[in-house]
């Protein structure tokens, strides 16, 4: 059955299989493959995306319980807690490999979108779910502390 | 850039994404000829799109006498002919061909920099092109932390000769003697009259040019280098943090289905038979493929099974679950790694092959004041990039094109073409960027199982690997079991030192008989233990391998080091002295060691030649002097917290690592502070050092404290990030201080060698804090340990 989703601002009719996650309908359905593939079981972070504002594992979220929701992705993610994430990731360079890092962003952007000063307690509390094998951590830690004094 | 066409080619086919230099044809994009100098491999490659200035570029070129071939095709390292590596189109845009995988340890970055830095060219007009495999380009297998040495002189030559190439077009043109021109930032001038020319003017005719034999052309100094050794931005973050980056697992390509493949449970098993009408009944699903089990040697084969075909990964994964399969289990279906690791603490009684002997052990350690054994186990490993492998396949009319998140394009494409009887010729391998790599991606089984489906379904097919087949399917890092006797005299000095070593050789995937650590892997750790010690003697006995044993970053290094920097704190305790003045001490003097000096040695160094990369004492005391100092070593520490220290010398790189940990009344154990010193030798970026030193540090402890995997009836028990963990930011440390030592000496490794010494620096520092002595890893879970050791979130 066709589904509606408003994917970064604009309505995608989408026709997969029911049950199908989000995160394969992003990838495999729209082509939008800057939402990675981590674990498939919400424990990894690399999928995050925001849905309706919150940060949500789109590995873990069937697509037609999302009709009329409003996704938005690494490619779609725009605004001041954006901007300086992005900035403050650009300027330490913080990805080293880079694949957890859409889903490292999405996360820190929607902490910052809610919390613009937070603490370490803060910090570890948003992205505890995003995991980095490359173990970018720290200057994670940091970007975010740098990007919240610029917002 | 490479992920530009990338994300084209989704969209197109039959895009090359290098210049193809071994026709001697140049991509022009206009109606301008290009350079085709006579028998000469040395071709600039001219671009005339989107240029607005092109009247400006008609330099005449230089009449058309023939150049000979390039003097510079073996120079150190390789070829270093311009032409292989760097292109200059008319607008000054200079395109750089990495040969190298990316994989996070910024190689774009690095090989770019080395080459623009002799180049002269300005920075910001470089773009890198993605080098497919093929062995023009010489090793191509980005692992063994080599990357910098290998290719540091052969760069530097080629951009250096280009430099002078392009100084000599100016000179022609003007009718001056090269003497009097000089190139700086892509500008070639005249000094007597200060006419300029920009390199983007100058590329067609320094194309014509005869490429200078390196006597002829000359390298900068360091004192003139602008962006060696400097904090030069990762070429890949701008795209990373717009979510374009493409890796393996986001390869697209017009009509591809996607698989995924379940694989026998246990190594050499087999599909006995199959009932599909479950998954053929899954939306999306469209068939199914059994693939040829593998044999012996497993090497980098497709491991067999059945691959379900679908529309989409989703609907592949859920046609796979419906599948039911009966397995011959095959020859490994009796494995049980914790019976494995009992047999191999056994096997370290009794003496075994000798691999380094300085004295007499037997005679020294009986006569010894104070006899200290410790036994030390490890668990295996599994790499977990956290992209799993996925590779994409496509038959185009004979040819195959193949682009997967490989670390060496070049062995993929000589594997399939072993594998699949395909003349090597017709096939393409484009590595894309990888997303964690670790050693995993060197072994290509996905992309020969990808090429395999392709071929059978006439399509482009994609092979996704799960988090589940990632974990189950890996070829994990060997488990151990070290075993070692050391005799102190009187004064508490070690006058013997004893090292049996029991682990699974990583060359049982190529031998299968190998059933013995080999020398080369008894060389990474054991066998140049830098200790001056009057009696010494490193044995390994024999370790069979019933799953599929590899490389894992720092390899054999990471048991072996854990092993014998713990036993060295364990004899500093035996003899009352403080660890990090013991360990200096057993160091000894300053000095060049030659383990080779000593009876049945056979230590390869790396690869590397000892007179280039020697093994140098003083360099390894340094780096523990300095680390202590930056830890304030002996300072009084609060409650429940103490301090370890490890030194080591891996991929001839010299680093010495002290932790903090703290340990509550509970067992919750933190880590507050982490300081590494690293000498490397001339480092090319030291911000992505750094990163590197963070990265592998933290890598060694998450493996440290939870890597585990573990084998019952020869299929393995973890199956995703909920049975198998890794450190997560919260336990990160709250204070990770590094120090570079600056230094003139040749390049060596960095990727790897941060992370043999933070398991025992850990190890020691949960001693100092507790008086409890970790000898097994993974430290946390283990059933027979006393303190719980949970983790906490703050110190």
């Amino acid at each position: 059955m066709a589904i509606t989703i408003n994917i970064n601002g604009k309505n995608e009719t989408v026709d997969a299989a029911a049950g199908t996650p989000l995160l394969w309908v992003l990838r495999d359905h729209l082509k939008m493959t800057g939402t990675k593939f981590g674990c498939g079981v919400a424990q990894c972070g690399a999928c995050t995306v925001h849905l309706d504002g919150e940060p949500t594992r789109s590995c873990s979220i069937p697509h037609d319980a999302l009709d009329g929701a409003k996704v938005t992705t690494i490619e779609g993610k725009e605004g001041k807690a954006a901007q300086a994430i992005r900035d403050a990731w650009v300027d330490l360079n913080v990805p080293q490999c880079g694949y957890c890092q859409s889903g490292q962003i999405m996360s820190a952007v929607a902490l910052l979108e809610s919390n613009p000063t937070p603490t370490d307690q803060d910090i570890y509390d948003a992205m505890s779910g995003n995991l980095c094998r490359c173990a970018t951590y720290m200057t994670i830690r940091r970007a975010i502390k740098q990007a919240s004094t610029r917002l | 850039m490479f992920s530009d066409l990338m994300n084209e080619m989704a969209i197109k086919s039959n895009i090359s994404d290098e210049p193809d230099t071994s026709k001697n044809v140049v991509p022009v994009n206009l109606s301008r000829r290009g350079f085709i100098s006579g028998t000469s491999l040395f071709v600039i490659g001219v671009s005339l799109v989107g240029c607005s200035k092109a009247e400006e570029i008609l330099i005449d070129p230089v009449p058309p006498t023939p150049a000979g071939p390039s003097p510079l095709k073996e120079v150190r390292g390789g070829d270093a002919t311009p032409s292989l590596w760097i292109e200059i189109e008319a607008d000054g845009k200079v395109k750089i061909t990495c040969h190298r995988a990316e994989m996070g340890q910024q190689s774009w970055t690095s090989m770019a920099q080395i080459t623009v830095e002799e180049l002269e060219a300005e920075w910001d007009k470089v773009e890198i092109v993605q080098a497919l495999g093929n062995p023009k380009y010489g090793d191509q297998n980005t692992d063994g932390s080599r990357s910098v040495r290998f290719n540091f002189h052969r760069l530097r030559v080629a951009g250096a000769a280009m430099r002078q190439m392009l100084c000599q077009a100016a000179a022609n043109h003007w009718g001056v003697e090269l003497s009097e021109c000089y190139a700086e930032q892509g500008i070639v001038t005249h000094t007597p009259s200060k006419k300029t020319l920009t390199y983007g003017q100058l590329a067609e005719a320094a194309g014509n040019l005869q490429v200078p034999s390196e006597d002829q052309i000359k390298l900068k100094s360091r004192d003139e280098w602008r962006l060696i050794g400097k904090e030069i931005s990762s070429l890949t973050v701008e795209k990373i943090v717009k979510g374009e980056g493409i890796f393996g697992q986001d390869v697209q390509r017009p009509g591809m289905v996607y698989a995924v493949i379940s694989r026998p449970p246990q190594v050499l098993g087999k599909v006995l038979s199959y009932n599909d009408s479950d998954t053929l009944a899954v939306q999306g699903v469209l068939k199914t493929v059994e693939l040829p089990a593998a044999t012996v040697p497993v090497m980098f084969k497709a491991l067999g099974g059945v691959a379900v075909i679908a529309t989409d990964t989703w609907a592949a994964i859920q046609g796979r679950q419906a599948l039911s399969i009966e397995w011959d289990k095959g020859p490994n279906a009796g494995f049980d790694s914790e019976a494995f690791t009992k047999v191999l603490s056994e096997r370290t009684n009794t003496s075994g092959t000798i691999h380094r002997k300085r004295g007499d052990v037997s005679q020294a350690f009986a006569a010894a004041e104070t006899k200290v054994t410790a036994e030390y186990q490890t668990a295996f490993f599994v790499h977990s990039p956290i992209e799993p492998p996925s590779a994409t396949a496509e038959w185009i009319g004979g040819e195959l094109e193949v682009w997967a998140c490989v670390q060496d394009a070049q062995t993929t494409r000589k594997t399939i073409s072993d594998l699949l009887s395909v003349d090597i010729e017709k096939i393409k391998v484009h590595p894309t960027w990888l997303g964690g790599a670790f050693g995993r991606k060197s072994k290509c089984d996905f992309a020969v199982e990808a090429a395999l489906l392709s071929r059978e379904l006439g399509k482009p097919v994609k092979v996704v690997w799960t988090r589940e087949d990632e974990i189950q399917h890996g070829y994990y890092h060997a488990s151990s079991v070290h075993r070692f006797e050391g005799g102190l005299d009187a004064d508490g000095k070690c006058i013997s030192y004893l090292n049996r070593a029991a682990f699974p050789s990583l060359t049982s995937i190529f031998n299968p008989s190998a059933d013995e650590a080999t020398g080369f892997e008894m060389g990474l750790g054991a066998v140049d233990v830098a200790f001056d010690v009057p009696n010494l003697q490193v044995e390994s006995v024999k370790a069979e391998a019933n799953v599929r044993v590899g490389w894992l970053r720092s390899v054999a290094n990471i048991h072996t080091v854990f092993a014998n920097q713990s036993f060295v704190a364990e004899m500093a305790v035996a003899a009352g002295r403080d660890q990090k003045d013991f360990l200096i001490e057993l160091i000894g003097a300053p000095r060049i060691m030659d383990p080779n000096k000593d009876e049945q040695t056979q230590y390869p160094n790396y690869g590397a030649d000892a007179t280039e990369y020697p093994l140098d004492t003083a360099r390894l005391t340094n780096v523990a002097n300095r680390v202590s100092e930056m830890a304030k070593w002996g300072r009084e520490l609060p409650k429940g917290h103490g301090l370890g220290i490890a030194v080591h010398r891996s991929f001839l790189t010299y680093v010495a690592t002290v932790v903090e940990v703290a340990v509550d009344d509970e067992g919750n154990l933190s880590i507050p502070g982490v300081w590494v010193a690293m000498d490397a030798g001339t480092v090319v970026n030291p911000l992505h050092v750094k990163a590197q030193i963070e990265g592998g540090t933290i890598f060694g402890f998450s493996n440290a404290l939870y890597g585990k995997i573990s084998m019952k009836n020869g299929a393995v028990e973890q199956a995703n990030f909920p049975d198998w963990r890794l450190l997560r930011m919260e336990e990160a440390p709250r204070t990770f201080e590094v120090e570079i030592i600056e230094s003139n000496a040749p390049p060596a490794g960095v990727g790897e060698p941060p992370t043999p010494p933070a398991a025992p620096a850990l190890a020691n520092a949960i001693y100092a804090a507790t008086g409890k002595r970790f000898r097994n890893l993974p430290i946390i879970g283990a059933d027979d340990y006393v303190l719980p050791l949970n983790r906490t979130e703050d110190a």
